[in-house]
């Protein structure tokens, strides 16, 4: 479906500190992916495995202190992120990058009408007058699926229900046609039928307007549905990645094994599921060598005492483990 | 009721899916909740009531886990925390072994309680901070003191820690030491303080990472079939419910609209709604079958406060008819062990792409 060509977002070995008082909680150590236009990319990890820092450092939206960038880069059609200064920024990315939420209770104004903070980008950024605005914003709530948007833009958020107002966020991160959007856990908080029309209305809004998504999220069972590539991140760093189809069929790092099999599969009957053990790592010890060896099944010498090299294990196909190899084998 | 209680030891354990035995050993009849609106104020009369559950009937079996699934505000929480007499119910009856615990007075309840234990959603809000892990397990037997001998606590304690893969060290910190896994353990273990019969999950490992998910609920069913349990396992996950459960119930705005052994629902939905709920699942699936499948309800659950007239899912569903509005179709036998709610329920042969509504 998606052309070839240049990647439109570019994330290389991105670094991210939190610092406070002695402790530094290094959350990003290191992820690298892409995505192209028109393409959806998911970012696949659990909790503290630094996917939404990835995405808030995209944005910009780290602040500083706590947060570090110390090192790495961002490209976003072809222009370096993090070395333009904020202002410049703002006025030649900021139309282009659109972000939906988790919470949209969280993210929404209480005390602004939703047509109002719909109708903001263009107001912020200069391109319609009060009114025109809201009239665009009327027709942005309707063609996300707002019931009598004319009406309902005078309403509130809290008169909306979490799945309506996660079509506002949305209405909101596509109002200036952007290039890009970067969906953090958009369908987390909804119940399951509701999510899958929010994953159709993204999914839609997409290919209308040949949009690049980023998705982070944890759910398997989305990645598989949605996305066309996959980078999962493990303790801060993207472990394995490529396409999605390629990574879940055949994963060639141990985690995202052990991970397919840990969860119940509504298309197999499992006697036991195949847990694994301990819980994810304390960001601010690290342990030595590959984050993930104190849970992995293969751990080997190598494994407590340096950090696995990346290995291609099939075209486009990438995991970060000494024993990649052999996993993507099924040995 | 039976005071004495056996201490279930290891030997009484079958194969994990072994089929529940014959007589319930809890049943619900009837079960009706209801919340008043704007009831707290003395001067103005209450406006209305929320129907959080509007007559609710099902049976637990002697170690069979039921899995109660539903999106949220169906009300399946609020079944467990009225069967748990949490909540005072407006109408019914819940037998166990024949009793009724809607109608126990404190003293009977306390004896219920024993019997029937709880596991919360939040590991984190379900544990005391200021209390040892040691006291947390112990108190039930501080509550019900004839249970157990203070001097045999802290030989219970280790073994109770043991049974759910912690240590018996472990009876001297705090909750704050733990991960949520941990902690989640920790109040399995006091649930178990008791040798109860029957355990009321609700959502136990929902607030969990995945990959911790598995050990719960993989801790869940040795417990299970090790003391021989019976467990109501209230759940929005699909796949973990059809992980854990012999028989699931699935919910709709407070009532129960099918019913059924696990493998006969999750093949063979006959409730629109338990299709469509069922098709909504996100899948690991690269198969276009089931891209096919897909069935997408329009709009979202209605308020509880003004539910629809007759069938209470005929405002999203597909095949509603005149009827449908007209009466309220009741839980009627479809199947072996299956009960659905619905005038027309769905057939093996109904063309689905067809049927599902144009997507949005």
């Amino acid at each position: 479906m998606p052309d070839a060509g240049a990647p439109l977002l570019e994330v290389n070995d991105l670094r991210v500190e939190f610092r406070s008082g002695r402790e530094i909680v290094r959350a990003v150590n290191g992820a690298t992916f892409s995505v192209r236009r028109g393409e959806t990319a998911a970012v696949l990890g659990e909790s503290g495995s630094g996917k939404s820092v990835t995405a808030a450092a995209i944005m910009r939206l780290l602040a500083s202190p706590p947060a570090h960038i110390t090192g790495g880069s961002i490209r976003f059609n072809g222009i370096d992120v993090l070395g333009t200064p904020m202002s410049e920024w703002r006025q030649r990315c900021g139309r282009e990058l659109g972000m939906v939420f988790q919470d949209a209770l969280a993210s929404l104004n209480p005390v602004f009408s939703v047509g109002w903070q719909v109708a903001e980008p263009f107001r912020a950024h200069g391109i319609l007058d009060t009114r025109a605005a809201l009239e665009r914003a009327e027709a942005l709530l309707g063609r996300v699926g707002i019931p009598e948007p004319h009406a309902r833009a005078r309403d509130y958020p809290h008169q909306f229900s979490g799945g309506m107002r996660q079509r506002v966020m949305i209405a909101m991160a596509i109002a200036l046609d952007p290039s890009l959007l970067i969906a953090d856990e958009p369908t987390t908080a909804l119940d399951v039928t509701v999510q899958a029309q929010i994953m159709d209305l993204l999914l839609d809004l997409q290919r209308e307007r040949h949009m690049a998504m980023v998705l982070i999220t944890h759910d398997l069972g989305v990645v598989a549905e949605v996305a066309d590539h996959v980078a999962v991140m493990y303790g801060g760093r993207v472990v394995e990645s490529g396409r999605v189809r390629d990574v879940l069929s055949r994963p060639a790092h141990p985690y995202t094994l052990a991970l397919l099999e840990s969860v119940p599969r509504a298309d197999l009957d499992q006697q036991q599921l195949n847990p694994i053990v301990g819980s994810p790592p304390d960001m601010a010890t690290l342990p030595v060598g590959c984050s993930f060896h104190p849970r992995c099944r293969r751990a080997s010498e190598q494994c407590r005492a340096s950090s696995p090299p990346g290995v291609e294990v099939a075209p486009g196909h990438h995991a970060e483990c000494f024993h990649a190899q052999a996993v993507f084998d099924g040995r | 009721m039976a005071a004495e209680l056996s201490i279930p030891g290891p030997g009484s354990a079958p194969a994990s899916k072994r089929p529940p035995g014959d007589a319930p050993i809890f049943e619900v009849r009837g079960l009706v909740k209801h919340f008043p609106i704007g009831g707290s104020l003395r001067l103005r009369r209450s406006t209305g009531v929320i129907q959080a559950v509007d007559g609710v009937d099902f049976a637990l079996h002697k170690g069979e886990t039921l899995g109660l699934v539903g999106e949220s505000g169906c009300g399946k929480s609020t079944v467990a925390r009225t069967v748990m007499r949490l909540e005072e119910p407006s109408a019914g009856e819940a037998l166990f072994h024949g009793k009724d615990i809607f109608r126990a007075d404190a003293a009977e309840l306390k004896l219920v309680r024993r019997r029937i234990q709880m596991i919360f959603q939040d590991p984190y809000a379900s544990l005391n901070p200021r209390m040892r892990v040691g006291q947390i397990i112990a108190e039930p037997w501080v509550i019900h003191a004839d249970m157990l001998p203070r001097s045999q606590w802290a030989t219970r304690i280790g073994e109770l820690l043991e049974s759910v893969g912690l240590l018996p060290d472990h009876a001297q910190r705090y909750p704050h030491e733990f991960s949520g896994g941990q902690r989640q353990r920790i109040g399995i273990a006091r649930a178990l303080a008791l040798n109860p019969e029957i355990l009321v999950c609700d959502e136990p490992v929902s607030a969990l990472d995945v990959s911790v998910q598995a050990q719960v609920v993989n801790l869940l069913e040795k417990i299970q079939s090790k003391f021989h349990i019976a467990c109501l396992f209230i759940a929005h996950d699909l796949s973990v419910v059809r992980h854990m459960s012999h028989r699931i119930a699935v919910m709709y705005l407070g009532r129960i609209v099918e019913i059924g052994k696990v493998e006969h629902v999750y093949k063979t939905p006959r409730h629109p709604y338990t299709k469509a709920l069922l098709s909504a699942q996100p899948r690991i699936d690269f198969t276009s079958k089931a891209v096919a499948d897909r069935i997408r309800l329009q709009g979202e659950v209605p308020s509880p406060a003004n539910p629809p007239s007759g069938c209470r899912f005929r405002t999203r569903c597909w095949k509603a008819q005149a009827l449908c509005a007209e009466q309220s179709p009741p839980l009627r036998a479809a199947g072996p062990e299956r009960q659905v709610a619905c005038h027309f329920p769905v057939e093996a042969g109904d063309a689905v792409a067809q049927l599902a509504g144009s997507p949005r």
